[in-house]
């Protein structure tokens, strides 16, 4: 198992204030949007560089996100920055109609995504979004795991035409991969090679693999580790590539299991080859308050739980 | 500016071709919405044949020139006559509308060429607006950006979620006007759910409010359109309340919602026509 360490933990969305900041530097043609949340979303350092080009909008996201499918037509790249919930849910169908439908680049950035928001509750912890967003034609759909891979996703979307739903999260996190990557969108990325069995992970769910993955390793299972955090377009060629040779797979992510990355590689396994596989996922159940690590724990998203359905997965083998 | 009767003359004969288009579409969909349609004629075909500063061509990002929004989607009929008859498509295409394969959805795509936004999902057209003319804002682009909206759509929250957005950012290049005509599919707009006072409204949200009650007569719709124009740039959106009769041109659609959503039969279609005098050549 190659060996991940980190000196420092941070939550993915200073990866996006950072990776935010960087693109008022370099791209003048981003516009950063925000519906009454600037310090949740950590957009402070690019207001302080930019002020001119942050448009506050209120407590009005339904109003943000058409006023950022406007600020496209004449080249302008608007970034919204908002919670998942007020990103996805409360404004679906203006993203349907004037941003996916109408092909506008505009990227939403949704931050305190899935169950780790917390101590708020289910009211604002969505587990659906993934899946909203997934099933609109057109719209790509990203997931990070760590700040230095929401940094280097939050600079690349900006030159990636067509619009774009990049997920990230409020806690803090080991930051594990490497500060100097370039983040390629629809690529999955090798976290660990291995035979015995795949694990494929998005989102605050690859830390959670890795750990599972050293715990495997001394039980004397080899698995394979892979980081989807393209999640639409799905890199399907790294996914059969590796379970043609480990035969088996778990999929790993902090969202419903209904609609989520399990269910796009699920359909792809049924299509191309059909080998056993077990979900980590939110049980179709709304979440509740309580910390991040006692939440993660409590709804079966730790690496306790990875570890389990990998014994699990490969026991179903034939 | 000053506009001879010759040049009103000449938007009335536009005017009358488009409504001929309308019901003909409309008629050969078996389905659509002429109501609407017919009342906002006068307003588009002052806009595109006469006020708006268009480039030739269609270019999506339409740097350098004036932009219109059309938020009331279902008045599409209206729009792609429009944009047909002034060049953005082959007049060719309008047999299509509403049927397999056509460009000509049942409502606007930004497939049709002059067509920016997607609109019929009803409300979402007032902050595009405002998006788009806070751009050209950005773009030092001194271009005006029009928009449409029905009266009964202003019952979608998120009007007013824009409404207030528009002048706390200074959106001064923005020309919204509001098709004031009462009626909405299940009846008159004040039994259906109450807009109030419109204008009061508007001008509490810190508007430019211009009150036209004659939206179906040519000279004042231009005549309306230019004082907005000359509201422009100076410091706050302008909203013209745009009175204006659902069907108008044909005297059995006036005035009433029934034919909101509703096409002619042949003997209708017949009836209609006959009152729209044929003036730039039938499709």
């Amino acid at each position: 198992m190659k060996k991940y360490t980190f000196t420092e933990k941070k939550d993915t969305r200073s990866g996006f204030g950072a990776g935010l900041a960087e693109l008022g530097k370099t791209n003048p043609n981003v516009i950063a949007l925000c519906a009454d949340l600037i310090g949740s979303l950590k957009m402070e350092a690019f207001i302080k560089e930019c002020p001119d080009r942050f448009i506050q909008c209120g407590i009005a996201e339904a109003n943000m996100m058409s006023v950022a499918a406007g600020l496209t037509i004449g080249g302008k790249i608007p970034f919204t920055g908002t919670f998942a919930n007020f990103s996805t849910g409360r404004v679906y169908d203006q993203i349907r109609q004037s941003i996916a439908y109408s092909e506008k680049n505009v990227k939403i950035c949704a931050s305190h995504a899935g169950i780790t928001l917390g101590e708020d509750g289910a009211t604002h912890q969505i587990l659906e979004d993934i899946g909203l967003m997934k099933m609109l034609p057109g719209m790509t759909v990203i997931n990070t795991c760590d700040y230095n891979q929401t940094k280097a996703a939050t600079i690349a979307i900006a030159d990636y035409q067509g619009p774009v739903y990049l997920r990230f999260g409020r806690p803090v996190m080991p930051i594990f991969t490497d500060p100097d990557q370039k983040f390629e969108v629809g690529k999955a990325w090798m976290v660990n090679e291995g035979k015995d069995v795949t694990i494929v992970a998005t989102g605050h769910l690859v830390w959670e693999a890795i750990k599972a993955g050293e715990q495997l390793e001394a039980m004397g299972i080899d698995a394979e580790i892979i980081n989807i955090h393209t999640i639409k377009p799905l890199d399907s060629e790294a996914i059969l590539k590796s379970v043609a040779k480990t035969r088996c797979i778990v999929s790993c992510e902090e969202h419903n299991r209904l609609g989520g990355l399990g269910d796009s590689i699920a359909q792809l396994l049924i299509q191309n080859d059909l080998v056993p596989m077990e979900y980590i996922a939110i049980n179709d159940v709304f979440g509740e308050s309580g910390t991040p690590a006692d939440l993660m724990k409590k709804f079966g998203l730790d690496d306790l739980h990875i570890v389990e359905a990998a014994k699990k997965v490969i026991g179903r083998k034939g | 500016m000053n506009i001879s009767d010759q040049e009103i003359k000449q938007l009335e004969d536009v005017a009358s071709q488009v409504r001929r288009d309308i019901v003909r579409m409309v008629h050969s969909a078996t389905c659509g919405h002429p109501g609407g349609s017919l009342g906002c004629t006068d307003y588009l075909v002052a806009l595109y044949f006469k006020l708006m500063n268009r480039k030739p061509g269609f270019d999506m990002d339409g740097i350098g020139e004036d932009l219109f929004f059309l938020s009331n989607g279902h008045v599409s009929p209206l729009f792609y006559s429009i944009l047909s008859r002034s060049g953005y498509f082959p007049t060719s295409e309008m047999p299509g509308f509403r049927k397999l394969g056509s460009i000509l959805q049942g409502h606007p795509t930004t497939h049709v060429p002059g067509v920016r936004m997607a609109s019929g999902s009803l409300g979402q057209g007032l902050s595009v607006a405002i998006g788009a003319a806070l751009t050209k804002k950005y773009n030092n682009d001194p271009s005006i950006v029009f928009s449409l909206h029905g009266d009964g759509e202003l019952q979608e929250g998120q009007n007013w979620e824009a409404a207030l957005f528009a002048p706390h950012h200074k959106v001064d290049n923005l020309i919204a006007c509001i098709d004031y005509n009462g009626q909405q599919i299940d009846g008159p707009t004040e039994k259906i759910m109450s807009l109030g006072n419109l204008k009061a409204k508007f001008e509490a949200f810190n508007w430019e409010v211009i009150e036209e009650p004659k939206g179906n007569d040519m000279r004042s719709v231009v005549e309306v359109i230019l004082k907005a124009k000359a509201l422009t740039g100076k410091g706050r959106p302008v909203c013209i309340l745009l009175t204006t009769q659902m069907g108008y041109g044909i005297d059995f659609m006036m005035g009433s919602h029934k034919w909101h959503g509703v096409a002619p039969n042949d003997e209708q279609l017949a009836l209609a026509l006959a009152q729209l005098p044929e003036t730039l050549g039938d499709y």
